[in-house]
């Protein structure tokens, strides 16, 4: 690990440097909501200006560079009784991903177990992330974030850069070959005793910040005992079944595939598509049987793999505490409250 | 048809079947037959793959044989029984095509009128016309065989439909909400906007249509399977919209009749 300063004014410097031969990715303002907050994502970036590096969070994670919603594995096209398949990793470029927190960088360290692990590596995801250049940055924790709880406030890997505002300069990681190459080309110092002093007040501070909290202790073995609670009654019957705690997550990678015709019988294509259990057919196998007919069943499901099963697998939640589920949910299902209410406490 | 006959149709080297088709429209705006021609770039491909018979938003000929019947339109007059169940009696297989066949559509919230002669008084005046009270849809005259939904219903959606008919393949309509495809466009809520959508209850499958133009969802195409309404009544309530907002949009295209009605009720019973 290598450690520098730099004065605010390279930031430019850095982004310019980047923008000039790639995309840039990163958190820009693009809606208003009806209080007058603003609502952040990652979109490509050209001028730094448009760079939001104090934003709140974003309403989608950079998930969608990496895993898009949509996907064709496979094109094909027809010719008599032959057929042609192509294959593309869909993706034309090398991405530059500028700001992205803790929590969606460990996000992505967790789909790398599953989608590189050794057995199956997945090439289309492999290919998207092995070509990107990840800037992290140090965040304000708002009132929804727990990543904190879940481990994932801090990140040890992963990404390339990763810049924390400690008031009048950054201080900076350089993690990767790539990034030390590019930090060369910027004026950067030696970190002094006071700035070491700097970044520790800063996370210090950083740290006070948290209201949300998941008490994740002996969790696996409470959620085991729990299977059966009316808890999970109850949080089903609010649940719209919606999918939209699974789109909004940086780590929930399930999908479809479907195949494809076309209506000129010349081409077809295989489509991948994210997919979440909380909708209703998710369960449902060849034969029209459904093994989770039941809202409630699905809803505890999707905890169950986040925060049982995943953990026996991996030795680590599946769930980072960035909170977009529960501020996306229109009937207000929060991790911190589904938790909570399992281990029986009052909220 | 004429001479122009096209050249057999085949997939992967093997013929596939060219399915006589017939359009036929009972009280609608032909809308969703006009989404089909709409599409020029497909449009060729798509009729190279049916032989229609008859398409009055298309063509002039017309002729009784058929196999597969498209019918848009809700039955508000009482010929409109009798050419449905004619058209039933010689079409292998009857889609309900759109909102108005599948729901009532539009068109069945005159449903809600307590005095239909005053409605009939009100709309039509000294020119009297012969309409039925209620506006139905098909399936509740003849056995429907496949539902196509949407005000109006996705071309692409249809195109798909057709070309597996085509294949003989499953032809499934999505379970889940709106939400899902939704979200998948990268649309700003319409809730976080401040402006009521039934998204999170209505039948996915339009891409997100209005949601994607900003206007929240009207809930054309009915509730999604297993489409928490209950819950939806609080999201509403939550964000300060009104029973009667909500009924608005429940009553608009009569996939949700069923519970708007519970809803009136529960309201009464308060």
């Amino acid at each position: 690990m290598l450690f520098r300063t730099a004065e605010k004014t390279e930031l430019k410097a850095l982004f310019d440097m980047l923008v000039e031969k790639n995309t840039v990715v990163g958190p820009v303002q693009t809606d208003t909501d009806r209080m007058g907050k603003p609502l952040f994502a990652f979109e490509p970036v050209t001028d730094q200006a448009k760079l939001r590096l104090d934003y709140t969070t974003t309403r989608l994670p950079a998930k969608r560079y990496f895993l898009p919603f949509r996907e064709d594995l496979a094109t094909f096209t027809t010719d008599g009784r032959d057929w042609t398949k192509t294959i593309g990793y869909n993706i034309d470029r090398p991405y530059v991903l500028f700001g992205l927190h803790a929590c969606d960088i460990n996000a992505l360290n967790k789909l790398d177990k599953v989608l590189m692990g050794p057995v199956y590596p997945m090439p289309y995801y492999a290919a998207k992330r092995k070509n990107m250049f990840i800037i992290g940055t140090d965040c304000r924790p708002q009132p929804f974030c727990f990543c904190r709880s879940m481990g994932a406030d801090t990140v040890l890997h992963g990404f390339d850069l990763f810049l924390t505002d400690i008031g009048d300069k950054y201080f900076i990681e350089i993690q990767s070959a790539e990034a030390y190459e590019v930090a060369k080309d910027l004026r950067t110092e030696t970190p002094t005793e006071a700035d070491h002093m700097q970044f520790m007040r800063t996370v210090a501070e950083m740290n006070k910040l948290f209201t949300a909290h998941v008490d994740t202790t002996d969790l696996t073995k409470i959620l085991d005992m729990e299977f059966q609670s009316p808890v999970w009654k109850q949080w089903g019957d609010k649940c719209l079944g919606c999918g939209t705690c699974s789109n909004v997550c940086p780590t929930c990678y399930c999908y479809g595939v479907e195949e494809t015709v076309d209506v000129s019988l010349k081409k077809a294509r295989k489509t991948k598509t994210l997919y979440s259990c909380n909708v209703v057919d998710f369960a449902e196998v060849a034969g029209g049987h459904n093994f989770r007919p039941e809202r409630s069943t699905r809803l505890k499901y999707r905890y169950y793999h986040k925060h049982r099963g995943f953990v026996e697998a991996y030795e680590e939640s599946l769930c980072v505490g960035c909170g977009r589920c529960g501020e996306a949910c229109l009937a207000g299902i929060t991790v911190p409250e589904v938790i909570a209410s399992v281990r029986g406490e009052e909220q | 048809m004429n001479k122009h006959e096209p050249t057999q149709r085949t997939y992967l080297g093997i013929p596939v079947p060219r399915p006589k088709v017939a359009f036929f429209e009972l009280s609608s705006c032909e809308g969703c037959q006009l989404q089909l021609v709409n599409n020029e770039t497909t449009l060729l491909n798509f009729l190279s793959l049916v032989d229609i018979r008859a398409f009055r938003e298309a063509m002039t000929e017309k002729y009784d044989d058929y196999t597969i019947a498209f019918v848009e339109g809700s039955v508000t007059r009482s010929d409109e029984i009798e050419r449905l169940k004619k058209i039933r009696a010689t079409a292998a297989v009857l889609v309900a095509f759109g909102s108005c066949a599948c729901f009532g559509g539009v068109n069945q919230l005159k449903n809600r009128f307590q005095d239909p002669a005053w409605v009939k008084k009100e709309v039509y005046g000294s020119h009297p016309i012969e309409t039925n009270d209620t506006a139905r849809p098909l399936e509740d005259f003849v056995k429907v065989d496949l539902k196509i939904f949407g005000c109006p219903v996705k071309k692409e959606e249809v195109e798909k439909i057709v070309t597996n008919v085509v294949l003989g393949k499953t032809i499934v309509a999505p379970k889940y909400p709106v939400c899902m495809e939704c979200k998948a466009n990268e649309n700003t809520c319409l809730f976080d906007l401040g402006e009521p959508c039934l998204g999170p209850i209505t039948r996915g499958g339009c891409d997100s249509w209005c949601p994607n133009s900003r206007f929240g969802c009207w809930g054309c195409r009915g509730p999604a399977v297993d489409a928490n309404v209950e819950q939806m009544q609080e999201v509403m309530k939550k964000h300060g919209f009104s029973e009667e907002t909500m009924l608005d949009r429940l009553e608009c295209f009569g996939g949700f009749a069923g519970h708007a009605a519970e809803m009136r009720n529960n309201i009464k019973a308060k």
